[in-house]
């Protein structure tokens, strides 16, 4: 189908192009942006006046639920929920039911996803058997079947030995690893340790346990040469930490979530489960030291962590709940609002959710990876059309998503998707 | 930020339930105090009883087990001439795999008028004030680490009886303060009393820094923590902190922590001794202090009955 959008404002953020301007589109691809020659005869025409034109988003963390938790969501729900938010592409950790340790179930995923031909999905496989933290995975062959990168999710290897060689293993052949740094013992309480956990009485996790294993890691990175991306950080003290390793030259790279740049714990107020998030919210200092390490780029990416729970296992007493949020549909506004209230330029802020997530992924995209998360001539036509004027209030039993829960709900946030278009099909699109 | 108001008041800023005494005005408390002293005659009287609550059902969801608690607040719900329903949870539905809110959601479909909850998880009676129906009243029973309101309510009564004023006084509150949500209760409610001085004594396994930004001071150090006080408040200490490589033995804390009657001489003559029971005796008190002239411990549980009358009785004089 070839189509015509006219009338746009395309920001670019890899390029810097942000300029009025159509964009066609041609057997899945861009054929020609800013001018259009009229000799392109589209079969469908979608005026653009007021949207912004940019690169579809790219999430770095977005559970879908599937295998194992489908009363909790499923490909169909969740991916609706991504091009409802103008996502293009994500990639899921491997947490699911069974993890994703075995070619089969990564290659059934993908299969799955294909079919539904909405956003490109990009699976973590396990970095240890079961997530268990004691056997490798075949990591040769799940990169065959797809995956993109080796996690262990938000389950923490207790044994330094083991993490040690499954950096090694992954190293020789270049395989990324992702680490959501925690430590395994000390990482187990419900809140981040504080004013607020200490007069709630929920148990605490402190800084330390971000700060001990991004230690081990980054020695670990020093004696291996292993390519690391740490996911969601969430301290002051761990980002700063993160500076000093690239500062050094370390191949690392980091992300954080909407929930850690937004909100501190005592959003928790009284005992607010939507706000039973992994890792824990933190204190002010150290949301406002994320924020700040977003814009100034130590800080990678920002992603959804989209997690969708059912109700049964939110509605519970705070410690009890099951910890997520629903985010798929909040990506894009929840980046513009960071970048409003930081005075960051509309191509900075997406810059955070397009370009730079896509660097993060770099070879792992394969034929993408030269297209993704950008406007280019003959790149894949992954684009997101959104009212950067529009306002609109969040509310989650509105979400496409299966997960009701947000820590947002109520607030009013900035951007409005109109359309999404994954590989030049229109995969949304607002009334 | 989206700010809630706070769930245990209504519009009116009126009490319709008892949740922490976090964010109650000392207006409120003393008029609580102020009722439980109206109430403590009943208990002297022949007939123990006052029509307030008649006609009303009070259900005790005990989804932790407590003898003591539980029977305080039977006694005072039947002094009031409420009808009274005592659930032991901990061994029946929740056993049966039925969640918290289903059971909430039974037991509402029984025409209960109010809930008396004990929890092990800080916050369950938020989740239950904020699901039931409007016209029923929760009172918190101890939550988790969280809160012990009742609990807290009657220690200021005992510290009100004995002491008067709050303003001058010196309130030392020793053992595992990380882990108890009575010392939680006792801090907010004496604070907000405007006592200038409380002090969290304890080793730092158990009363961590962090615990300043309650408006304490911390002290490691016992004879420090208890020079000079008016009130010493122990706490009891539960056997799962030897496990937790909280601490090494009993034994140890009694020797640093235990009080002894040579360490209570270093505070003021006039101290009182409270423990929010049951004592372990030789674990974090000597039988000589809790059997001793300084030792309230008996006239707290006398209290407790007088102050858990008015919280029921006022909070279910207000409507949601």
């Amino acid at each position: 189908m070839k189509i015509l959008i006219k009338n746009g404002r395309l920001v670019d953020p890899a390029s810097g192009r942000d300029a009025p301007g159509d964009v066609a589109i041609a057997a899945g691809r861009v054929v020609a942006l800013g001018t259009v020659s009229p000799e392109f005869h589209p079969s469908r025409t979608i005026d653009a006046s007021g949207l912004v034109v940019a690169p579809g988003l790219v999430d770095l963390a977005a559970r879908l639920r599937e295998p194992g938790h489908e009363h909790e969501g499923m490909l169909e729900s969740e991916m609706a929920a991504a091009v409802a938010g103008g996502v293009t592409s994500l990639v899921c950790p491997p947490d699911t039911d069974p993890p994703l340790d075995e070619p089969g179930l990564v290659e059934m995923l993908k299969f799955r996803a294909r079919n539904l031909n909405q956003a490109h999905l990009y699976p973590l496989g396990t970095l240890t058997r079961g997530l268990a933290g004691e056997v490798l995975t075949e990591m040769a062959e799940l990169v065959e079947a797809g995956c993109v990168g080796f996690s262990q999710a938000d389950v923490p290897i207790a044994d330094t030995q083991v993490l040690q060689r499954a950096l090694q293993y992954a190293s020789t052949f270049g395989y990324t690893v992702w680490l959501r740094p925690q430590d395994a013992h000390l990482g187990k309480g419900v809140a981040a340790s504080g004013a607020l956990a200490t007069r709630l009485g929920l148990s605490g996790v402190p800084v330390v346990a971000e700060t001990i294993a991004l230690h081990t890691i980054f020695e670990l990175m020093r004696v291996t040469g292993a390519r690391v991306h740490l996911c969601r950080l969430s301290s002051a003290a761990g980002i700063e930490l993160v500076r000093r390793a690239k500062a050094e030259g370390l191949p690392v790279t980091c992300d954080v979530s909407v929930n850690q740049l937004h909100l501190t714990d005592m959003d928790i107020g009284y005992f607010n489960a939507a706000m039973r998030l992994t890792p824990p919210l933190r204190q002010q200092r150290d949301r406002d030291a994320i924020r700040a390490a977003l814009a100034d780029g130590t800080v990678d990416a920002l992603v959804s962590d989209h997690t969708p729970v059912d109700e049964d296992a939110k509605n519970l007493p705070f410690a009890e709940a099951e910890p997520g949020s629903t985010g798929l549909e909040l990506l894009l506004s929840l980046a513009l609002k960071w970048g409003e209230e930081s005075g960051l330029s509309l191509s900075k802020a997406l810059a955070t959710v397009t370009c730079e997530p896509v660097r993060v992924l770099g070879d792992a995209l394969g034929s993408l990876s030269s297209s993704a998360g950008r406007l280019v001539e003959g790149g894949v036509a992954d684009l997101c059309l959104f009212d950067p004027a529009a306002r609109w209030t969040v509310v989650p039993q509105a979400f496409r998503s299966q997960g009701k829960h947000s820590p947002f709900a109520g607030f009013e946030l900035p951007g409005l998707v109109r359309a999404t278009l994954v590989a030049g099909n229109i995969a949304f699109e607002s009334k | 930020m989206l700010q809630q108001r706070n769930p245990q008041l209504n519009s009116n800023g009126e009490l319709i339930h008892l949740l922490s005494i976090e964010g109650l005005p000392s207006a409120v408390i003393h008029q609580i105090l102020d009722t439980a002293g109206t109430f403590l005659s009943v208990n002297d009287r022949e007939v123990k009883k006052v029509p307030l609550l008649r006609g009303k059902s009070v259900f005790n969801l005990f989804f932790e087990n407590s003898t003591r608690t539980r029977t305080t607040f039977e006694i005072a719900a039947k002094r009031l001439s409420a009808d009274v329903v005592n659930l032991d949870i901990a061994r029946s539905s929740a056993a049966k795999g039925e969640s918290l809110l289903d059971t909430i959601a039974n037991l509402s479909a029984m025409h209960a008028d109010m809930f008396v909850v004990r929890h092990s998880e800080s916050g369950a009676p938020y989740l239950i004030a904020k699901h039931c129906a409007p016209h029923v009243h929760v009172v918190n029973a101890g939550d988790g680490r969280h809160a012990h309101p009742t609990q807290g309510l009657l220690d200021m009564y005992t510290i009100r009886h004995y002491k008067q004023d709050f303003t001058n006084l010196t309130v030392a509150v020793v053992g595992d303060i990380v882990h108890s949500r009575v010392a939680r209760s006792d801090i907010h409610a004496l604070t907000t009393l405007g006592v200038p001085e409380i002090r969290a004594v304890g080793p730092k396994t158990l009363v961590p820094g962090d615990l300043k930004e309650m408006g304490v001071r911390v002290c490691h150090d016992m004879a420090e923590g208890i020079r000079g006080a008016d009130v010493i408040i122990m706490l009891r200490l539960q056997n799962e902190r030897m496990s937790g490589a909280m601490l090494p033995s009993a034994g140890e804390f009694f020797k640093n922590y235990g009080l002894t009657p040579e360490k209570l001489a270093l505070a003021k003559p006039d101290c009182i001794v409270m423990h929010p029971g049951p004592i372990n005796r030789g674990v974090e008190i000597d039988s000589a202090v809790a059997d001793g002239r300084q030792s309230v411990i008996l006239p707290q549980v006398t209290f407790g009955i007088a102050v858990r009358m008015a919280v029921m009785s006022t909070i279910a004089g207000n409507n949601a």
